[in-house]
């Protein structure tokens, strides 16, 4: 055990604490702001000072350096202590990037990379589709061979920043003949073709959720052959490293919401007694911490594993099933703590937060179920990390 | 940065694990459970030989002087095989008393457990729950009273006894006016028993000892929910490789969400707590001020996990999990009885409470 950084990261730590201080933009930058120059700017700036996209090489417009996975650690301690969001958190740089890396050809790469990571241009992905969630290798939306392009067919769901993305990476059936996970490609389709309709999907959140969600309808959409990433019918293989990638992105600061949720504790009364003085709220409180705390020295041990190169095998499987369910649990808590003000929403007189745990709360329900579902991961759990067998698949009628 | 055991305690691990498998098979608890008090001392000096009975002694006194991580995870290694020893009271809470109070008598005593010659109890129940009317006084240089469920008493020779809420007493186990009787519990792997002191010697008292009670408890706390953990690993283990051989509608139940998504419940719970744990042995040696927030949390936490793992496991098993013969039940006891030993979750959540200034009373 040894929980102390050593002095050279230290001394990183307090370079990155004098950049964000130096040049702390003025105000955070959501999805919304995506043209903002200002944004392009501060993008441009971090990745100057290798801040962001760190590790990407130069020739694609990242910083080159050599992965150093503490550097990450320490940059995103920073960046949060000052409330700057470090670079973007956007599907785009977070699984599109790495996939070209493994798999785009030069030119792909040369094209989407730069750009992508400095805010220029915004992805979504096109994965679900409504009659495939779970089971997403039985994806439907068809591609069929025109000269050198593909037409495109089908519909999409779940699609998170279509309504304001100028490209997408999309999953289509390219053979339709093959075996269900061999038949499909991964494409770079852009959102502005002719054929494609983007309908707003209302989540459960309404309007107050960080992220919009939308159906993307295709209708004999062109694009050339040359989108297609990797190898034509290689796109489940593709796909799946950036799955991996997504789940690896789903970390909680359940520290952080903990205290946060104690601070409302502290402050909401009943009369005139504190929520934090009832025995019954406060023991929930403790139960959370208990578990808060869990995750917490949990993370601490899979960032070791990632630094030594180990695999923490089981250990690793269960962090998004727990994180997730935790969050759910901190924000069901604290609409308790508010009784019936709890359920206020929309910026109502009273309200909370500005509404903050009620979105929590539906956010964290929803990412409980995207990325893999809770029951996806229990199986993955048993079948990987337990070894425990497959279920038998059903006779054909 | 490096959060995780490191090659010794790895080492440590594993060599008191094969010792465990090889010496105290389940067969051999089994045996003990017929006894009036199942801590044998033959398997207790074979653990001496190991360094274990001194693992927390300082080297002055012949002891090994690790740290409380690396007691923790012997603890868990003897939940992990339901094997009945004094190492709670004998190995953890003894010494971590008597170096905190220290002394010529303590450091005395401390050489005497390092070669596993002297065994303690501890009677310290009633600095947390007082049940019965239970509590000892000192008069006129003798003790009085009756202290509860004190642990790993029956065999002992000497006898850690908590006076009031800040004093500690060491009196001899043959001592005039003592009587020890066995509180058989559901657990036939740990000693629990009945002190009643009718105006007994002490060796010596320790007055204004509230540090030395507060390092005691933290440190009996901390391996205590080790114990826990282990016997829910052992537990999680039983029930996988039951999954895997058991069959039924002419399929291993294992091949079922039902049951792969109670077995996965309790990895996902066992995993993160493994985690606590570690961060919560390591902050008593070096993280000291933490160590009293994270005892009360870490052992709430795993009593709390502890009770639906060793449900769960039961459940896999289905019927022949509910009989004697499968043994599973010598898991599903320990953990029943270790929920309220040092504290149940009730209270060391209050007292986490207390700890961080949350107070009840605005």
């Amino acid at each position: 055990m040894e929980l102390e950084f050593d002095a050279r990261y230290e001394a990183f730590r307090m370079q990155v604490r004098d950049f964000v201080v130096k040049h702390k933009p003025p105000k955070n930058w959501g999805l919304s702001d995506r043209n903002n120059a200002d944004r392009v700017a501060w993008l441009r700036l971090q990745i100057e000072h290798g801040y962001w996209a760190r590790t990407i090489p130069k020739q694609y417009g990242g910083y080159g350096a050599e992965p150093d996975l503490l550097e990450t650690v320490i940059m995103d301690e920073e960046f949060n202590r000052a409330g700057v969001p470090r670079g973007m958190m956007a599907q785009g740089p977070s699984m599109l990037v790495p996939t070209l890396l493994n798999h785009g050809s030069e030119e792909q790469r040369r094209r989407w990379i730069g750009p992508t990571l400095r805010g220029e241009v915004l992805w979504c992905q096109g994965y679900s589709e409504p009659g495939s969630g779970s089971d997403l290798a039985s994806l439907q939306t068809s591609a069929t061979e025109d000269g050198d392009d593909f037409i495109i067919n089908g519909q999409k769901i779940w699609t998170s920043t279509a309504d304001q993305a100028q490209m997408c990476f999309i999953l289509v059936r390219t053979e339709p003949d093959a075996e269900k996970h061999a038949g499909i490609s991964y494409i770079l389709l852009p959102m502005d073709t002719v054929g494609i309709e983007v309908q707003p999907l209302r989540t459960m959140s309404g309007d107050i959720g960080e992220n919009s969600f939308n159906q993307v309808f295709l209708t004999d959409v062109r694009v050339p052959k040359a989108n297609v990433v990797g190898k034509r019918g290689e796109g489940w293989k593709i796909a799946n490293t950036t799955l991996e990638h997504e789940r690896n992105s789903l970390n909680a600061n359940a520290e952080g919401t903990l205290m946060r949720l104690a601070r409302l504790m502290n402050n909401e009364t009943m009369g005139g007694v504190p929520a934090m003085a009832s025995p019954v709220y406060r023991d929930r409180l403790m139960k959370l911490q208990a578990r808060a705390l869990s995750m917490k020295h949990h993370g601490m041990r899979m960032l070791t594993c990632s630094l030594k190169g180990e695999s923490p095998g089981v250990a690793g499987l269960v962090v998004k099933l727990q994180n997730c369910q935790l969050n759910f649990d901190m924000a069901a808590l604290a609409l308790d703590v508010m009784g019936e003000l709890g359920a206020l929403y929309e910026h109502t007189k009273y309200e909370r937060e500005r509404g903050y745990w009620q979105a929590h709360s539906m956010f964290s329900l929803g990412l409980i179920i995207g990325g893999g579902t809770a029951q996806i991961q229990k199986n993955i759990i048993a079948e990987r990390g337990l070894g425990l067998p497959r279920e038998p698949k059903p006779a054909k009628v | 940065m490096d959060f995780g055991l490191s090659e010794d305690q790895l080492l440590l691990d594993d060599t008191v694990r094969r010792f465990l498998a090889d010496q105290v098979p389940i067969e051999r608890v089994r045996e003990l459970r017929e006894k009036n008090c199942p801590n044998d001392r033959a398997i207790w000096m074979a653990l001496a030989e190991l360094g274990l009975t001194g693992i927390l002694v300082p080297e002055a006194q012949g002891g090994s002087a690790l740290a409380l991580l690396d007691a923790a995870l012997v603890s868990q290694a003897l939940g992990h095989a339901v094997t009945p020893t004094p190492f709670l009271a004998s190995a953890v809470m003894a010494p971590i008393a008597l170096a905190a109070v220290g002394g010529s008598e303590a450091f005395g005593w401390l050489a005497g457990i390092a070669t596993g010659d002297l065994v303690f109890g501890v009677a310290v129940t009633e600095l947390f729950s007082v049940r019965e009317a239970a509590d000892v006084s000192l008069k006129a240089g003798a003790l009085h009273g009756k202290a509860m469920m004190a642990i790993d008493a029956c065999t002992a020779d000497l006898l850690l006894v908590a006076i009031d809420d800040d004093m500690l007493g060491v009196v001899k186990t043959d001592t005039a006016g003592l009587e020890i009787t066995r509180l058989a519990t559901v657990d036939a792997t740990r000693c629990t028993a009945e002190v009643l002191l009718e105006g007994v010697t002490p060796e010596a008292v320790f007055e204004g000892a509230e540090h030395a009670i507060d390092r005691m408890l933290d440190a009996g706390r901390i391996a205590l929910a080790a114990d826990a953990l282990g016997a829910c690993e052992s537990m999680v283990e039983q029930a996988v490789a039951y999954a895997k051989q058991r069959k039924q509608f002419d399929r291993l139940i294992g091949s079922f969400q039902a049951v792969k998504h109670m077995c996965s419940e309790m990895i996902a719970e066992v995993e993160p707590a493994r985690s606590l744990l570690w961060y919560a042995a390591h902050s008593f040696d070096a993280v000291p001020n933490e160590a009293p927030l994270m005892a009360c949390h870490v052992l709430a936490h795993i009593s709390e996990i502890a009770r639906e793992i060793a449900s769960i496991s039961t459940q896999v098993h289905g019927g022949i999990g509910w009989t004697d013969e499968q043994n599973l039940h010598f898991w599903f006891k320990r953990i029943a009885n270790a929920r309220h030993l040092l504290g149940g979750p009730e209270y060391l959540r209050n007292r986490a409470a207390e700890l961080q200034g949350f107070a009840l009373t605005a």
